[in-house]
């Protein structure tokens, strides 16, 4: 999926999913557990307006709202759109309107959409809840509006007290590197290590950057950058968490290539945690070629090299 | 007594479709940053408070703006602050900076790299999370609902929208970092199929990445610098509901409030409004209440370059261009946040002080 | 010029690691009622309002102060969102100070939430990025070798972090609003614990909780005449994440920070001036490590006020009498409870956790990687 070119930075898919848990304290739960009983709420405000979906606190005074009432489950379009090509997540996936539905007893509307054709929408049309066949709790009990001449039978409720919501949220972007990072990224590729230099401050930076962090300008010579470097600083990670690859304990360090003046994170095994040290001399331990990618990942680790530490005034300003 | 503050610098990146750029706006920022402060005649080390605007959605990660710092070249450490939005409230935040005297100049910046996303989905998580977003209602059509009410009341036609649509995109030839221009002719836009009727194409701006960075300085620092500044005689913001449903959408009661309280428009020559749908040109400028003689988006506005979470602070700069340039003496940037023009800023500027 | 501003009252919630009882707006709302309550004020007496929050990714909603715009009371208002990393609690009141000082309003109210029950933090923070090199240490993965620099630098002797996890989370258990409280933990106990990030234990790590914080605060004609805290200075400042040659443990942004800090407060020895000091210290050894950063020490000297016991209430300068970021973490208002609570104790409404006489109190905050700082310093007299 990477695309690769010879000078177009390099980009990836980047996709973020998560269902997240909402907890809906009372007036919401209220609201979500009706709804599970085929009922619809709305909440009366300050200014005497009957609101729904109920909102928690009042748009005029900030009060908590506590005064519902039962509301449709018909109500009038007050204004629609056209969703031509439905988006992922949204109530249906064939062609539907969106709309503003104001419900009978409720004086301000709600959004839904509503699973009607197109020639047939106009504002003020009469339409009615479709009840999800598959509740799950919330807004999504309903499925949708429909019109209120063709409305069909309803199935039956599955009474529940509603106090959580799951909400799966999924994105897809495309995310892309630097060009200066792609040059390095480039380089990994053929094992090789590129670090660039700042052209104010003189710097190397390994991974070069679109912007030296102190100065603000790119970075730009070229310095190839020899595979090993000492440790400056790390940890033993002993925390087993999500998603992790490797076993505990193993060791997270600062790994200051010779040459360059940053350190970056990398992984210290073929020795047991409790050897590294703070200077330690260690090199780069190379995945087989063919597993290769834009990636320090071709650095499977690095290990002790054997030579003697590091004096700690040749690391300590990386500290 | 507070420090009178003024626009004193502005630029901003052309506006594209989608740059080889990364989410963190770094590649964009450098020069901006370069051209506003060049324009202004400060160093970059004199630059005494930093603000920014973004938002962590636009690029899918925590923490997208942290790595944005590195286009200023932070180091020695600086006086900086972020707002989760668009950079016209960083603006604000820098406007109170320079009031207190805490500061005596200040560089506002925004980045959006809204291509990275799909743009009209990633907003429906702006949306009340309980009762709207599962839904996932994208801007698009949520803009379209607002559409429709005001046709339905008379209060705009399909015509007046695609009217906005060909004056931005016939200013905008002037402008040649927008994404959009040339000569449109009303008939054929009408004539162009619905994307979430009843708007087309033209009736929205474009998916845009870009940046933008202003310069701000106090007092007697801003005359110093630049001949003419573009003194901010008022600013002032309102949100409302985040209940669609209670909110009259064929207005804007927070723009209303937000002119009023900036000092009214009495007088204001040219205003930037930041309308990203043509029916909220038309909205905005009955809340507003500007009459015809009253220059609308010169620049060709958002319709024709949309960076998101800068183009609100572009309007500022936009409307400054014309008081440093000398074309106006007073006038009003207008930005907007949220869904269907939910927050809204009001910032009057003035040539004389 | 900057107008005088004061903190009227303060309020939050309980926090724990799940407030499934409430909504976010219910959260945010437990912490406000009680700050409008304190500052003996309504609605209609707030004129703006500002919200922090970290990252949108933790609660899945982008800019949320805009769903919640009725339940911050800020319909019809100005509101501003102020997101700054870990210290964004911090930047948040120190926003809503500004809008005091700069003769702008007359009261505004400051909030800060987050309900990391939504979501899952370490999810958040650690989604795979194309080409970046997988964290392979997790969240406290990134501070613990830092830590160890410290400890390599200044020859810390192992026990001062467990000193300061008793201290915090003994405190936190004297505070009725902390997530964890524990009057039994001992030295002992927290060395025995599970070594986590190597040199970092389980006990000397921040729990993750759901929480909130708010504060009103008021210019002069309201604060007169009443039990206030006054704010005598406030500073800001960031550095970048990662650069050549930087300072990880005892970086440039915030030492900066506070010699302004101190300056702005007229304050030349701030161990013997300020009364009380709440520190962001996410992981134990953070005291010593901000002792010194702060200037209350001098380099490689912090650990010694630890072992001394000078951080204790009753010391001669207590640290986190609140319990602080160890016993308590909703990380979004993680600052501001730094900040509400140095005001508490110059108003001598710290109940429990009260260091007697308070008159003059830090309230701290940092975010990022240990890049971006916020501070101030609260009297109980008007400046």
């Amino acid at each position: 999926m990477t695309q690769v070119s010879d000078t177009e930075p390099l980009g990836a898919p980047l996709r973020i999913a998560f269902d997240y848990t909402r907890s809906l304290g009372p007036s919401l739960s209220r609201f979500a557990t009706a709804l599970r009983e085929h009922r619809v709420l709305g909440v009366r405000g300050s200014d005497g307006r009957v609101h729904t979906p109920p909102p928690e606190y009042d748009p005029v005074t900030a009060a908590l709202l506590t005064d519902f009432v039962d509301v449709g489950p018909g109500g009038e379009v007050v204004t629609w759109s056209w969703q031509p090509k439905p988006l992922d997540g949204q109530p249906l996936t064939r062609p539907f309107a969106w709309a503003l539905i104001r419900l009978d007893g409720a004086d301000t509307p709600m959004l839904h959409a509503v699973d009607a054709p197109r020639e047939a929408m106009r504002t003020g049309m009469r339409v009615r809840v479709r009840w999800s066949p598959e509740p799950t709790g919330g807004i999504r009990d309903i499925a949708c509006f429909e019109p209120e001449e063709s409305a069909g039978a309803s199935p039956t409720p599955d009474p529940a007290e509603v106090t959580m919501i799951t909400t799966p949220i999924e994105l897809a972007y495309w995310h892309t590197a630097s060009p200066e990072e792609s040059r390095f990224l480039r380089g990994i590729t053929e094992g090789r290590l590129l670090g660039q230099r700042c052209p104010v401050c003189g710097k190397v930076y390994i991974p070069p950057r679109g912007a030296c962090p102190v100065d603000g300008v790119p970075t730009t010579d070229e310095v190839a950058l020899p595979d090993r470097g000492t440790v400056t600083t790390f940890c033993v990670v002993n925390v087993p968490y999500l998603g992790q690859r490797l076993t505990p304990p193993y060791v997270a360090a600062y790994v200051l290539l010779d040459g360059a003046d940053i350190a970056f994170q990398h992984l210290i095994l073929e020795c047991p945690a409790d050897e590294v040290r703070m200077g330690m001399r260690v090199e780069a331990v190379w995945r087989p070629r063919e597993e290769w990618g834009p990636t320090l990942e071709n650095i499977d680790h690095f290990r002790p090299t054997g030579e003697p530490d590091a004096p700690y005034d040749v690391y300590a300003q990386h500290l | 007594m507070v420090n009178d503050v003024a626009v004193i610098g502005f630029a901003q990146s052309p506006s594209v479709p989608v740059t080889d750029g990364t989410t963190n706006g770094v590649e964009m920022l450098v020069p901006v940053f370069e051209r506003a402060l060049a324009q202004a005649g400060l160093p970059k080390s004199d630059v005494g408070f930093w603000c920014s605007g973004s938002s962590d959605y636009l690029a899918g990660r925590a923490f997208s703006f942290v790595a944005a710092v590195d286009a200023i070249g932070a180091f020695p450490p600086i006086h900086e602050s972020h707002i989760e939005g668009d950079a016209a409230w960083a603006l604000y935040e820098a406007w109170l900076k320079l009031r207190t005297g805490e500061a005596d100049t200040a560089l506002v910046y925004g980045f959006g790299k809204s291509s990275a996303g799909e743009l009209r989905r990633v907003l429906a998580l702006q949306t009340d999370p309980y009762t709207v977003a599962p839904l996932w209602p994208d801007a698009v059509s949520l803009a379209a609902l607002q559409a429709r009410l005001g046709l339905d009341a008379g209060l705009w036609s399909e015509r007046d929208m695609a009217e906005v649509a060909a004056r931005s995109r016939a200013d905008a030839t002037t402008n040649p970092l927008a994404q959009l221009s040339g000569k449109v002719d009303v008939e054929e836009l009408l004539g162009t199929e619905y994307v979430a009727d009843p708007l087309r194409v033209h009736d929205c701006a474009p998916v845009t990445d870009g940046a933008a960075a202003v310069v701000l300085a106090a007092g007697d620092r801003a005359r110093e610098l630049v001949g003419r500044p573009a003194w901010i005689s008022g600013i002032a913001h309102r949100v409302e509901s985040g209940s669609l449903g209670v909110r009259d959408l064929t207005t804007s009661v927070s723009t209303t409030a937000s002119a009023e309280a900036a000092g009214g428009v009495d007088g204001v020559e040219v205003a930037e409004l930041h309308a990203p749908f043509t029916h909220q040109e038309l909205l905005l400028r009955q809340a507003l209440g500007l009459g015809s003689s009253v220059r609308i988006n010169p620049s060709g506005g958002v319709l024709t370059g949309n960076p998101m979470f800068a183009a609100g602070l572009v309007r500022i700069g936009e409307a400054a261009g014309r008081v440093f340039d000398g074309s106006a003496g007073r006038v009003l940037a207008h930005a907007t946040s949220g869904p269907l023009l939910q927050h809204n800023l009001v910032c009057v500027l003035e040539g004389a002080r | 010029m900057k107008q005088p501003a004061a903190v009227l009252g303060t309020g939050q919630t309980h926090h724990r690691s799940k407030r499934l009882d409430v909504s976010m707006g219910g959260l945010c709302r437990e912490a406000i009622d009680r700050a409008l309550a304190d500052a003996e004020v309504d609605w209609s007496d707030i004129d703006a309002v500002v919200l922090g929050k970290a990252p949108d990714l933790f609660e899945g909603v982008m800019m949320p102060e805009l769903a919640l715009a009725d339940a911050l009371g800020a319909t019809g208002k100005p509101l501003l969102r102020v997101h700054t990393a870990g210290s964004v609690g911090g930047s948040t009141a120190l926003v809503a100070a500004s809008l005091v000082q700069a003769g702008v309003h007359r009261r505004v109210l400051a909030v800060a939430f987050e309900k990391q029950s939504e979501s899952n933090a370490m999810w958040a923070l650690s989604i795979g990025i194309p080409f970046s090199m997988p964290v392979h240490a997790g969240a406290g993965g990134y501070f613990a070798p830092h830590i160890r620099s410290y400890i390599r630098r200044s020859g810390a002797p192992e026990h001062v972090g467990a000193m300061v996890a008793v201290k915090d989370r003994r405190n936190g258990a004297l505070n009725q609003y902390a997530h964890l409280r524990q009057s039994d933990i001992t030295l002992e106990s927290v060395q025995a614990s599970a070594m986590l990030w190597d040199p970092v234990r389980y006990d000397e790590t921040c729990p993750s909780s759901d929480g909130a914080c708010a504060m009103v605060i008021g210019d002069a004609s309201t604060a007169g005449g009443r039990n206030a805290a006054w704010i005598h200075a406030t500073a800001m400042r960031t550095e970048p994440t990662m650069f050549a040659g930087r300072d990880h443990v005892n970086p440039q942004a915030g030492r900066d920070a506070a010699a302004a800090l101190w300056k702005e407060a007229g304050i030349t020895d701030p161990a013997a001036e300020v009364d009380a000091a709440e520190i962001y210290v996410p992981f134990s050894w953070f005291e010593p490590m901000w002792l010194e950063n702060l200037g209350f020490a001098d380099v490689g000297d912090g650990w010694k006020m630890t072992e001394a016991g000078d951080t204790a209430i009753g010391g001669r300068l207590p640290v986190n009498p609140s319990g602080g970021v160890l016993s308590s973490n909703p990380i979004g208002a993680s600052g501001m409870l730094r900040f509400a609570e140095a005001a508490m104790q110059v108003m001598g409404r710290a109940g429990d956790h009260q260091v007697d006489g308070a008159r003059t109190a830090l309230g701290h905050a940092y975010g990022g990687g240990s890049q971006f700082f916020a501070m101030w310093v609260v009297r109980s007299t008007k400046p």
